[in-house]
């Protein structure tokens, strides 16, 4: 097993950040693990924490009254799970969910913001890496509104 | 004064549909069904990986539907058939023992008896994976002939994976690298959420020295192909199979073209390179 | 083997044609248009009679001589015969829960075709690589062919929109003929006549005929000479299959879009084009289905449908597939162009669309841009 410190350093989501930037991150951070079935947090939750992770797959439902609940996306080993930890009004969207045994790395989301509030430069570099992530995760989300299986009707 | 010919076949035979009786059918999704095909008479034609018949549904019309059979052992034909209009829907609708028209084989082959040595990457997107099958069978027989070897398989739901048993058992009997992803999921579901194109960045395969093989809704090989060539795939060792109308499938009646090319003549299966710009125009 | 024919050996070829039973498929003046029909006597040949063509626009003009081939191409073309517009190629039926499928055999009478134009030889030539020179052949195409015999006559006269010199098929043809005739009207009006198969010798053999001398030979080329410098515009065929692949998204088809009407004129009248739909048609009991081949075309909708949607739903994408196929892409798929500069698509589009103008329009800005 890497150390903490190898993860996070080999991370995408945090590459080209300086070293004294990667030991204050460091120091927010600690492992984790989920059982599967584990509600990792549920919508509305205050969104102060996000994970990298290593082992295992984490799923996004959403609920939906009077049905069944859509599986939206899933976070997959290797992938941040969580960004409402950044952007107001810093909550939860989905219940997540481990859908098998989770080993992840544990950020404290709130700590880090309030150091990004004074330290701009952390918070620019972060908010850099982060909305990649998101604009990512909006491509992919946007281009299964095609329906590209569908049979083509008129 | 006609010109002298060579090595020609007369279209009529080729237009004349053979009497096949459905022997087995089986429902795969909500709107997909599997057909096993056996002569009236005779023997079975044996398609290759990749080509296609054309089904004729007496009364109705007729429609090109790949292959997904075995084409290593010529006991029946198998097609897998989405009812989406008149002729599919009446070809959904044979029950056992209905004679329907076929013809064929028509078009070009995957390049997979070639692929022999390396890693082999498949790509399904929804009602893709049929059209695969043939390719597929080849490599879990003639396994140690080849690399790695990827399947990836992308659907919108869970339900409508088609052969998802089939598929789980190549997993379990094969050394297989299975990934399967739908669009949307539910909570039943244990597997990725995403697109396909999700599945290739962490696929094993050494670019260098692999062939893909990508079957699906034409914008879907687009997405697919250019994160395989993210990868360093060439676009050469990218295998796509195209579809466009077709009324005789012998390259006759003009019907199939796109650009330069005519599907049922040349194709269906290209590779990425020489069809990339083509796609790229609108309605060309 | 050549020979000089006086006008009245015309009527000679007929009746030579005719003994032997063969069909005669001839020019001649039918509503106002002269058109190929079945003919039993060279006077009905459209002596004295010349067409005047323009965008949009065909008329029939009396010449003040007697010239029995004095005029360009009229609406049809010998395709008409060869690729017949509609023929049923199987018929199905259902037999005891089973289906029975039954070959139908073209059998064509042997048929002269007497008066083909040099673009038209071209044309036919191209069809025979499309439809029998590939891996599968058209059988019903390739017996109708088998049981022509083609009687081939120089141009003099070309209308304003021929351009056959610009794609190299004419006006004077050079091979894919049993006999060929070139019209001179100036001095004794007379014939050229030239055997280019050993049955064309053996029918000029039968007519009345004088030795062909060499004032007789020079009259014959001045007749073509003259025809190719009276041509209208010009087509640049030099690099044409490249220039339009390399301006598939050229906004000058939008601007033909604005005219086009997509009313498949031009496909129909088109020597070459050959497109045609395969379809089954029930008869009433529901128990026997015609497979019939019928002549397509790529401007209508239905043309390129799939599953409920089409490939190509705009006029525009339509017209760029019949210019770029015509001009480019049918080189890559049977290693020649397909048009043969007859200019049918242009005097009987309803709007006057000239492919002249619109190439060289595309190759307007594109010579700007370099």
């Amino acid at each position: 097993m890497k150390t903490l410190d190898a993860v996070i350093a080999e991370s995408p989501v945090f590459a080209g950040l300086t070293q004294e930037q990667l030991e204050f991150i460091a120091g927010c951070a600690q492992n984790v693990h989920f059982e599967e079935g584990q509600i990792i947090a549920k919508r509305g939750d205050a969104a102060d924490a996000f994970y990298l992770l290593r082992i295992g797959e984490v799923a996004l439902d959403i609920d939906v009254p009077n049905k069944k609940s859509v599986r939206v996306d899933t976070v997959e080993a290797g992938q941040v799970l969580g960004w409402s930890w950044l952007i107001p009004p810093y909550q939860w969207n989905y219940e997540v969910t481990a859908t098998e045994l989770v080993r992840a790395v544990s950020f404290d989301g709130a700590c880090i913001r309030d150091k990004c509030a004074s330290d701009t430069e952390l918070g620019y570099a972060l908010l850099m890496r982060f909305s990649q992530v998101i604009v990512g995760r909006l491509q992919a989300t946007r281009l299964r509104l095609i329906d590209i299986y569908g049979a083509d009707t008129h | 004064m006609a010109q002298t010919l060579t090595e020609t076949a007369g279209s009529l035979e080729a237009m004349t549909p053979v009497p096949y009786a459905v022997t087995a059918k089986r429902r795969d999704t909500y709107d997909t069904w599997t057909l096993e095909l056996e002569p009236v008479d005779g023997d079975p034609i044996v398609p290759g990986p990749g080509q296609f018949n054309m089904l004729y549904a007496f009364g109705v019309g007729e429609v090109p539907i790949s292959n997904a059979g075995n084409f290593e052992t010529d006991e029946r034909l198998v097609h897998t058939i989405r009812a989406v209009g008149a002729v599919t829907k009446a070809l959904c609708a044979a029950e056992i023992g209905t004679v329907i028209g076929v013809r064929g084989p028509f078009g070009n082959t995957w390049p997979i008896v070639e692929a022999k040595g390396k890693d082999v990457v498949v790509v399904a997107g929804g009602i893709g994976l049929p059209p695969l099958r043939p390719a597929i069978y080849h490599v879990l027989k003639n396994r140690k002939d080849y690399g790695r070897f990827a399947l990836l398989y992308g659907a919108r739901t869970p339900t409508d994976l088609v052969f998802l048993d089939e598929v789980k058992s190549w997993q379990c009997n094969y050394d297989v690298d299975l990934d399967i992803t739908v669009d949307v999921g539910d909570t039943d579901w244990k597997g990725k959420v995403g697109l396909v194109t999700k599945l290739i960045p962490p696929a094993q395969f050494d670019a260098d020295d692999a062939q893909a093989f990508v079957v699906g809704p034409e914008i879907m090989m687009k997405f697919v192909a250019q994160e395989l060539m993210n990868r360093d795939l060439p676009a050469e060792s990218i295998n796509v199979s195209l579809e466009r109308t077709m009324r005789c499938g012998v390259g006759l009646c003009g019907h199939c073209q796109i650009g330069p090319t005519l599907v049922c003549r040349d194709g269906a299966c290209y590779t990425w390179d020489k069809v990339e710009k083509l796609l790229a125009v609108k309605e060309l | 083997m050549r020979a000089v024919l006086a006008p009245e050996a015309l009527e000679a070829i007929v009746d030579a044609l005719r003994r032997r039973d063969w069909r005669v498929i001839a020019p001649t003046v039918r509503d106002k248009a002269i058109v190929y029909e079945e003919i039993a006597s060279a006077t009905e040949l459209p002596v004295g009679w010349k067409d005047v063509q323009a965008p949009g626009s065909y008329k029939l003009e009396r010449r003040d001589d007697e010239a029995r081939f004095g005029y360009a191409v009229g609406p049809q073309s010998w395709k008409r015969e060869l690729l017949a517009p509609s023929v049923r190629l199987v018929q199905i039926k259902r037999s005891n829960g089973g289906l029975e499928a039954t070959k139908d055999a073209a059998e064509t009478k042997r048929t002269a075709f007497f008066g083909v134009r040099p673009c038209e030889v071209a044309a036919i030539k191209i069809q025979d690589r499309v439809l029998i020179g590939g891996k599968y052949a058209d059988e019903d195409y390739l017996q109708r062919r088998e049981s022509s015999f083609v009687i081939a006559v120089n141009c003099g006269e070309p209308a304003a929109n021929c351009f056959c010199a610009s794609m190299g098929t004419g006006p004077k043809v050079e091979d894919g003929y049993d006999l060929v005739l070139t019209e001179i009207t100036g001095g004794t009006h007379r014939f050229v006549a030239e055997a280019g198969t050993d049955e064309g010798a053996e029918l000029l053999a039968e007519l009345p005929q004088q030795p062909a001398a060499d004032a007789d030979l020079t009259a014959a080329q001045t007749v073509t000479d003259a025809a190719r410098e009276k041509m209208g515009i010009t087509l640049d065929r030099s690099d044409v299959h490249d220039l339009l692949l390399a301006n598939l998204e050229h906004p000058r088809y939008d601007d033909v879009a604005s005219r086009c009407l997509a009313c498949t004129n031009c496909t129909l009248a088109c020597p070459t084009c050959f497109c045609t739909t395969v379809d089954d048609a029930n008869d009433l009991s529901g128990e026997a289905d015609d497979r019939l081949r019928s002549w397509d075309s790529c401007f209508t909708l239905q043309y390129s449908e799939m599953h409920g949607g089409g490939t190509r739903k705009e006029t525009k994408s339509r017209y760029r597939q019949w210019l770029t196929h015509k001009l480019s892409t049918w080189q890559d798929q049977f290693d020649t162009l397909g048009c043969v500069g007859c200019g049918r698509c242009i005097t009987w589009c309803p709007v006057g669309i000239d492919i002249r103008e619109e190439v060289a329009a595309i190759r307007a800005t594109q010579e700007a841009k370099s």
